[in-house]
């Protein structure tokens, strides 16, 4: 089960990162070797093994349905690269 | 060939909680955009969620009402996928341990009762606003709705027509009134549905290739947009043709469904446990503690009308169908004994009143007090049935009680012979040709001479008293 | 003698006797990065101005008689991953540059409560993902003990800020050993605490399952005393622990008689250099000379850990990542047609090599088709480590091993060999994996004068009693009073 160019290009578009012609090519070699490597979880037999989420033994945190104001509000959306009417501005969507 | 529709709903309910689900900003329509937010529900770097309880009750609260079992163990899943009005490129929403899970929703289609499964109900946060703009200047996005809590309703493919989709969805949005979870308003998009719809041929086990229709904003256009989509499904197979999975919009103003086309690069969700987020575990004891908050529900509270007030299965679904209304009418059959009188009503003139204006039961100017005390003076004679339907419209445009409103017009019932008399000679004396008819064994003609009184009334003789007038005075 | 070189603990001692001011300790500690910073790049930034004001401020409280925290007029070195308000944080990536916080870490808050003095903002790897802090956009910081080297990392910055006397205490963040490596690196104290115990709110996050704030320090009185003000629960975090925080630095002196150790067999076995092994065993002898107990112990699923790490790790950052994307906040790349086309060069230009390679690891362990193979897998094989401890502990107090099979080796040496680099956090990632606190104190030096690190490693939320084996090898060691050799 090679690593190859096609899912290079295939995870890059999933994750939105353009690559440039040599990182496609490194990150093809480099991460090819690291999953050969992972592979070597396949040596153990986990049938029986539970998966963990979490480590701890945590369960049913919840807050109360208040409303807090946020100081902090205005703060974080003047963080916006383009503001218009109080609406944060994107480039056309073009599906 | 004959094909039979299989149509599953996806409904998406805004839970009215007061704040967002995982923080602590404020759930307000309408707010100007962007000023309920905080670095959590904006996504910003380093803030961690925390859950809502009431969000969990409400969901609790919905499975129950819906048959639902409700899972012991829950988590959230991170879903992701990039989209502007989604902070942080994935959704917390529950992937394999949804709270609830197979259930149904019981519909009345053609007088029979039909149950639709539900697959699950889960929980997630929901997306802020994007607002397309034109002129390729870009598009515009709101945060204030990123956060809210939604409960994704999924039902089984179990409705086979249109007429079963929007009763499916009437019921549902009943429960969830009678819950009071959900404002259930599709127009401000507290209340969302897509649907899946394939057709196969009649008696094939198979599914046939499904669309996700998407788009559609009120029940009516959910009627529409899946009869729609059927008719187009089985004109593409009957000429040959496939039917493509894809996913396609409904144009309410041209009402046809269009594919959505491209933008199907294959989803590839990546859901995996949110790490953020510990797991919630209920006890049989948690459970019973929502369930006490389980109000009658719809169905149980119809059955209930038609035992205690006499009413018809047809009047009593129309009146529990909005849990305000059928406790509108519960406060008049308090007051007044003539329950199926209330009802007719309440049908007719209040619900016609409301609709015009597209008011809530809640907002009526006319009170069940004042319902029922004008009943009262149909019933004692005071007004005819027919001026009691000028005084209603009165009471609701003014909001004035009956007796005001029947004093200030002048519209008591006449009743005296006395003050009838003369205007019944009258008639008697300028229509005899058809009083001679009437005498002649032509029925009708009686009507209309019981009419003409009304006209010369203008509608205030009391109509038991002219018909035994007439009938004496023409023997 | 000169004020900057002290410990926390001493400092303290000479704030409340008055021998010295805050004014004059900032001003020593400013000094001192003046002085040295330029060869070490640990300080992304540091805010003069808003220090002295501080100091001031805690020098007139002080003089009123005021009651003051615990840490009132002592110098704090953040991490370029926690958000302090108003203040720029950028986890050392191009798509943060001119970012601010628009709130405080829970960690910030509880510094400012104990009047501590945030001096500025240490480098880091790029989103704390590295083990060389060679993957920042401000370039490496460079070991104070031969600034050819690497300081290690991610906490490259807070670490060598410590070794070399440019901050008092420090604050770095562990997710695979990004506290205990760079700090054995730099041959300073650094500890990362349960899984829990101190809230990751505003800490930005890598792979929020692993990640835990942690204190790194000069001495380990002085990494108790960081931790105490650090830990506790926080409702804004819901996997932060309620339970108490005990009193760190009530058992430090308590003897170790009778402690037992474990030693794990399988450590030995992957190859570690002979310094560092020679060290370690040394280490041991020690501890066997202070009354406390080895036991060898196994921890058969070591092996794995590297493998589970980088599936788990990278999945979580794929994810915690992808809100970087220049709509809300950051750096937007300009010349964008649409917006998919926004979010790719965003992206590409913002991040660096190592923050790609991992953000598509992370993406293809989760995609369609190989979420069971490598993502379920590798929690089934986290569980797997995770019981391998909770076995061990059964048998021991505490657990000891090298903290990095290396001293710190060259800048540039192992930075186009991501696996490579990968494999040489063998001994700091299990402890992660299974939620544990460790710490890595000074144990000696190779034969190139570059500190070693040793590991102690403790049962969950059991952090006094690996401070208090820390505290005991310390007294009885010189390795930290040490210092390099800067100007």
């Amino acid at each position: 089960m090679a690593f190859t160019r096609q899912d290079v290009d295939y995870i890059a578009k999933l994750a939105r990162i353009t690559l440039s012609d040599d990182e496609q090519k490194n990150f093809t070699r480099q991460l090819d070797s690291i999953l050969e490597y992972v592979n070597k979880l396949n040596e153990l037999d986990t049938d029986s093994v539970e998966p963990t989420a979490h480590i701890l033994p945590v369960q049913n945190v919840f807050r109360e349905d208040e409303v807090k104001p946020c100081a902090d509000s205005k703060l974080a959306v003047e963080q916006s690269p383009e503001l218009r009417d109080g609406l944060f501005i994107v480039p056309p969507v073009i599906e | 060939m004959e094909f039979e529709p299989v149509i599953g709903l996806e409904v998406h309910v805004q839970l009215n909680t007061k704040s967002k689900l995982f923080c602590s900003c404020a759930t307000v329509f309408g707010a100007e955009p962007n000023t309920q937010v905080c670095p959590v529900c904006l996504g910003h770097p380093g803030v961690l969620p925390v859950m809502n309880r009431k969000a969990l009750e409400y969901a609790v609260l919905c499975g129950l009402a819906l048959n639902c079992s409700i899972s012991r163990f829950s988590k959230f899943d991170r879903k992701n996928y990039f989209y502007p009005d989604l902070p942080k490129n994935y959704q917390v929403s529950q992937f394999d341990k949804p709270f609830c899970y197979n259930g149904f929703v019981t519909i009345h289609v053609d007088g029979k009762d039909k149950r639709i499964g539900v697959t699950r109900a889960h929980l997630e946060e929901d997306a802020g606003k994007l607002l397309h703009s034109d002129a390729g200047a870009g598009s515009g996005v709101d945060f204030n709705r990123t956060g809210i809590p939604l409960l994704e309703i999924v039902s089984e493919p179990d409705i086979s027509s249109p007429e079963e989709a929007y009763a499916y969805l009437t019921a549902l949005k009943s429960i969830i009134g009678y819950l009071d979870i959900s404002d259930c308003n599709m127009e401000e998009g507290s209340l969302r549905c897509d649907a899946n719809v394939s057709i196969r041929p009649k008696g094939q086990k198979e599914f046939g290739v499904k669309a996700e229709i998407k788009n559609m904003n009120s029940f009516r256009g959910v009627l529409k947009a899946v009869s729609y989509e059927i008719d187009r499904q089985t004109e593409v197979l009957l000429c040959g043709g496939k039917v493509v999975q894809e996913t396609r919009l409904w144009d309410a103003d041209k009402n046809m469904t269009f594919s959505m086309r491209s933008k199907e690069e294959a989803h590839d969700y990546r859901y995996f446990p949110e790490p953020d987020l510990v797991p919630v575990v209920l006890t049989e004891a948690n459970i019973e503690e929502i369930r006490k908050y389980l109000p009658e529900l719809p169905s149980a509270r119809m059955k209930r009308f038609v035992m205690d007030y006499g009413i018809t299965e047809y009047d009593a679904e129309v009146l529990t169908g909005d849990k305000k209304l059928a406790d509108y009418y519960e406060d008049c059959t308090r007051l007044f004994n003539d329950y199926k009188s209330i009802s007719n009503w309440i049908q007719s003139e209040l619900l016609r009143e409301l609709n015009d204006r597209k008011l809530p039961v809640t907002a009526s100017s006319v009170c069940p007090k004042k319902l029922t005390d004008m009943l009262r003076l149909i019933q004692n004679g005071t007004i005819s049935g027919k001026i009691a339907k000028t005084v209603f419209a009165q009471m609701f445009e003014t909001g004035k009680d009956a007796d005001t409103i029947i004093k200030e017009k002048g519209l008591v019932q006449i009743s005296d012979p006395d003050e009838l008399k003369k205007i019944i000679a009258d008639v008697i004396d300028s229509n005899g040709s058809i009083v001679d008819d009437y005498k002649g064994g032509k029925e009708k003609s009686f009507m209309f001479l019981v009419g003409q009184v009304m006209k010369a009334t203008k509608g205030k003789a009391n109509p038991q008293v002219v018909n035994q007038m007439l009938k004496d005075a023409i023997g | 003698m000169d004020i900057f070189n002290q410990t926390a603990c001493q400092l303290i001692k000479m704030l409340q006797s008055k021998e010295i001011t805050s004014r004059q300790l900032v001003e020593s500690v400013i000094d001192r990065i003046g002085a040295v910073d330029s060869k070490i790049n640990a300080f992304v930034y540091v805010d003069n101005t808003a220090a002295l004001e501080k100091a001031d401020e805690i020098d007139a409280r002080r003089a009123n008689g005021e009651p003051l925290g615990a840490l009132a007029g002592i110098p704090v070195a953040l991490k370029d991953n926690l958000l302090y308000c108003r203040r720029p944080v950028t986890c050392a990536s191009n798509i943060l540059k001119g970012y601010y916080s628009s709130y405080n870490a829970t960690v910030v808050e509880k510094l400012i409560g104990a009047d501590a003095v945030i001096i500025g903002v240490a480098n880091m790897d790029e989103f704390a993902m590295g083990s060389s802090c060679e993957t920042s956009c401000y370039g490496p910081s460079r070991n104070p003990w031969n600034q050819d080297c690497i300081t290690g990392g991610s906490s490259g910055g807070s670490a060598a800020a410590v070794a070399a006397d440019e901050t008092i205490l420090a604050l770095g963040s562990d997710t695979g050993g990004s506290i205990r490596q760079p700090s054995a690196l730099c041959g300073v104290v650094g500890m990362k605490p349960t899984y829990g115990r101190v809230s990751r709110y505003g800490l930005v996050a890598f792979a929020s399952s692993l990640d835990q704030i942690g204190p790194i320090t000069k001495s380990v009185a002085d990494n108790a005393l960081l931790l105490q003000v650090i830990s506790g629960y926080d409702h804004r975090d819901s996997t932060s622990i309620n339970e108490d925080v005990p009193d760190y630095s009530a058992s430090l002196g308590e003897s170790i008689k009778g402690l037992k150790i474990g030693i794990p067999k399988e450590y030995f076995l992957y190859g570690m250099d002979s310094d560092i092994e020679t060290a370690t065993k040394k280490a041991i002898e020690t501890f066997q000379q202070l009354g406390a107990q080895p036991v060898e112990i196994s921890l058969p699923y070591t092996e794995y850990a590297i493998a589970t790490y980088y599936i788990i790790a990278t999945a979580e950052a794929s994810a915690n990542l992808a809100r970087f994307d220049g709509v809300r906040y950051g750096n937007r790349a300009k010349d964008a047609d649409n917006l998919i086309d926004m979010y790719c060069k965003t992206k590409s230009q913002g991040f660096g090599a190592e923050v790609k390679r991992r953000i598509l690891l992370g993406t293809y362990v989760l995609s369609s088709g190989y979420y069971d193979a490598y993502y379920k897998k590798a929690q089934k094989v986290r569980t797997l480590i995770r019981d391998d401890f909770s076995k061990a502990f059964q048998k021991v107090d505490c657990i000891v091993a090298p903290t990095s099979p290396t001293s710190a080796f060259k800048i540039g040496e192992k930075i186009d060999d991501p696996l490579t680099m990968y494999l040489s956090d063998i001994f700091t990632i299990s402890l992660n994996l299974a939620g544990l606190p460790g710490i890595s104190i000074p144990c000696g030096f190779s034969k190139d004068s570059l500190p070693i690190g040793l590991q102690i490693i403790g049962k969950p939320f059991d952090e006094s009693t690996i401070l208090r084996a820390a505290y005991a090898f310390e007294q009885n060691t010189v390795f930290h009073t040490q210092k390099p050799n800067l100007v």
